[in-house]
């Protein structure tokens, strides 16, 4: 197999809700490795959402280690990981989370704005994108003008702006019905083709199916995993 | 790094034109704080103005010396039927070559006379005056000539008039030469100055001459009607006796008048038995009307803050309301790797765009009601480049002060709350 692209050593998770101390993750150790499109299942509280802001350097472990590319990024601080979240990471969330008052151009520009591109270049890198998930016709709408489809392809393309090798989805088809939430799969599957590591939380065992691995998750351990 | 500013920017309005009508409620504080100082500032400016230029008509290198009428003269000394009191021809002798840097001494008598000329005729202020009156009072010279130190030498009947007497006397005929009637003595017109403009009075102090006056030799003065001075008044006859009324003394700068007034008090106090008579100093008047301007801008400065205060407060409410409404807005930039410093520039710009928006409304505000209070009023004003600079300065810095918390709030929001909202 390839390198990790994501390695877990005993990684634990505990918040308090209230006075009650909740034990989210569990001296969780996992690899992901490059050019992987994994499931992420399990019930409600199973600790998934836990997992995937972890992932996603939105949050840090109580214990254990995060290796991102190599890196270990479990002792960051907010603003080393706000740059690695802008640099090495794309989002994909369940109700698309696009900034509602700018434009499907802007929306997608918006890592690159951040990543400080002028503005000529970040254009060009937008049309690009936004062709690349069929909405080149769309650049100038807002998000609300939009079908939920297009909407979820527009974040997608905002994901891809920083050509980041993980890419992190929060039932990315949970919103949508069946016909658009194919549409969205075949993308995602495409991305993974051309290489991305794709980490997808979902519900739905026929979404699941279509990735190429998956793991369960219950009561903050990962109890099963295929193949 | 510009054009990222620029970008924001252009962001932030949108995002700000999406809520116009609260945009532009919340800045209203801001609006009304700026333009009424802008507003109050260039009425005070133009009112001072009026002043400061009023009191330099008096010469800042002047101090002017009246007679004062004591209530309780002479009716303690029953020997004298009337009272004696005011400056005397002696008084104006001694100030001349008495301190150095004294210029002019100007010695006049104030007598309200009846002219007569043909069937015109007007009550006038008959002013009897050294030839140096002229130098120190500054009347341009309309027609004829000034009289001179020979004339006053002489005792020659020679008057000159303003242009207002002159016009009311010499209505139908304006030639020279004319002879005049005041009261019982016959003048010779020889010539006409400019009158004095009569501004409202803004000070204790009147301008030396007047638009109804008739200047004379002072010997002349004193040789046609003597020093007793008779005033009717409600059927009853009040007489005094009075050498001279005013006495004015130049002198050669500015910087001497403080300490020439002072010793010119002690002169005529160790001459005077009783104060009957004033110091008045234009200088000071100038100095009290400067303090009087800063009190006036600390009162106003105090009021520009207060109302700036609560613009700004009001600016806080609605970034503290904005920041709730898109706490999904700073997760999603969060996530995508915006730094806690990106999100407070982002809501720092919105707010400062919001202050300066309500301060260049303001200046526009302030700039226009002064000129519709001068158009429909006399009050003169001035508005100050400053002012308009320094409101727009405030407004940024009020936007900044009071947008610095929201900003702060909304960068310290945890991410992961922020997007589940």
């Amino acid at each position: 197999m390839s390198r990790p692209v994501v390695e877990l050593q005993a990684v634990s998770k505990q918040y308090s809700v209230g006075d009650q101390w909740v034990q989210a993750l569990c001296e969780v150790s996992y690899s992901f490795y490059a050019g992987s499109f994994c499931a992420i299942q399990g019930q409600s509280g199973s600790g998934k959402s836990t997992l995937l802001h972890l992932l996603g350097c939105l949050d840090r472990p109580t214990s254990g280690r995060y290796l991102l590319n190599g890196q270990d990024v479990s002792q960051m601080d907010d603003h080393q990981l706000s740059a690695v979240r802008l640099s090495q990471i794309g989002f994909i969330f369940q109700s698309f989370h696009l900034i509602p008052q700018l434009t499907v151009r802007q929306n997608i520009q918006l890592p690159l704005t951040y990543l400080g591109w002028s503005s000529e270049q970040a254009e060009a890198r937008a049309q690009e994108l936004g062709a690349l998930v069929d909405l080149a016709s769309r650049m100038d709408h807002r998000p609300l003008q939009l079908s939920g489809g297009q909407q979820q392809r527009v974040a997608i393309a905002r994901a891809l702006a920083n050509d980041p090798e993980l890419i992190l989805a929060d039932e990315p088809t949970g919103n949508l019905d069946s016909a658009t939430g194919k549409q969205v799969m075949d993308v995602l599957l495409q991305l993974n083709q051309a290489g991305k590591t794709i980490l997808m939380v979902t519900h739905t065992p026929e979404i699941a199916a279509q990735a190429s691995s998956a793991i369960h998750m219950l009561d903050g351990v990962i109890d099963r995993e295929s193949p | 790094m510009n054009s990222r500013l620029r970008e924001e920017i252009l962001t932030g309005f949108k995002t700000l034109w999406l809520h116009k009508l609260r945009s532009f409620l919340t800045i209203l504080g801001v609006v009304f704080g700026v333009g009424s100082v802008v507003a109050m500032l260039a009425i005070g400016a133009g009112a001072s103005q009026q002043t400061l230029e009023q009191i330099e008509r008096l010469g800042s290198r002047n101090i002017l010396i009246r007679s004062v009428k004591l209530e309780a003269a002479g009716k303690a000394d029953t020997r004298v039927r009337f009272p004696i009191y005011g400056l005397k021809y002696a008084d104006a002798e001694r100030f001349k070559g008495a301190f150095s840097g004294i210029e002019q001494v100007v010695a006049m008598k104030i007598l309200e006379k009846r002219a007569r000329l043909g069937g015109n005729h007007m009550d006038l202020r008959l002013v009897g005056t050294t030839a140096n009156w002229f130098d120190v009072v500054e009347q341009p010279l309309l027609a004829g000539r000034l009289f001179t130190a020979e004339d006053e030498r002489m005792q020659r009947k020679v008057c000159v008039l303003t242009r207002y007497t002159a016009s009311k006397l010499l209505a139908n005929q304006a030639t020279l030469g004319q002879l005049i009637r005041i009261d019982s003595q016959l003048f010779e017109v020889v010539g006409i100055v400019d009158s004095a403009d009569t501004v409202a009075g803004g000070t204790s102090m009147q301008t030396p001459d007047q638009v109804m006056d008739a200047y004379v030799p002072l010997s002349t003065a004193r040789a046609s009607y003597g020093d007793i001075h008779v005033k009717y008044s409600a059927g009853n006859r009040e007489r005094s006796l009075i050498e001279l009324h005013q006495i004015i003394l130049q002198l050669v700068e500015p910087a001497l008048v403080r300490s020439a007034a002072r010793s010119i008090a002690t002169t005529l106090e160790r001459f005077h038995d009783q104060k009957d008579y004033a110091i008045d100093v234009p200088l000071e008047l100038l100095q009290q009307t400067e303090r009087t301007k800063r009190t006036f801008s600390i009162v106003l400065g105090s009021i520009a803050g207060i109302s700036l205060i609560v613009g700004g407060i009001g600016i806080m409410n609605i970034m503290l309301a904005s920041v709730t409404e898109r706490t999904q807005e700073i997760g999603i930039r969060r996530a995508i790797g915006a730094t806690k410093g990106m999100i407070i520039r982002q809501f720092l710009i919105e707010a400062v765009l919001l202050t300066v928006t309500g301060g260049l409304l303001g200046v526009a505000f302030g700039v226009g009601v002064p000129s519709v209070v001068e158009h429909f009023t006399d009050m003169p004003t001035q508005i100050s480049l400053l002012s308009v600079v320094f409101s727009l300065i405030i407004s940024i810095l009020v936007g900044l002060a009071f947008g610095l918390y929201p900003a702060w709030k909304a960068a310290h929001l945890d991410p992961i709350r922020a997007l589940r909202r």
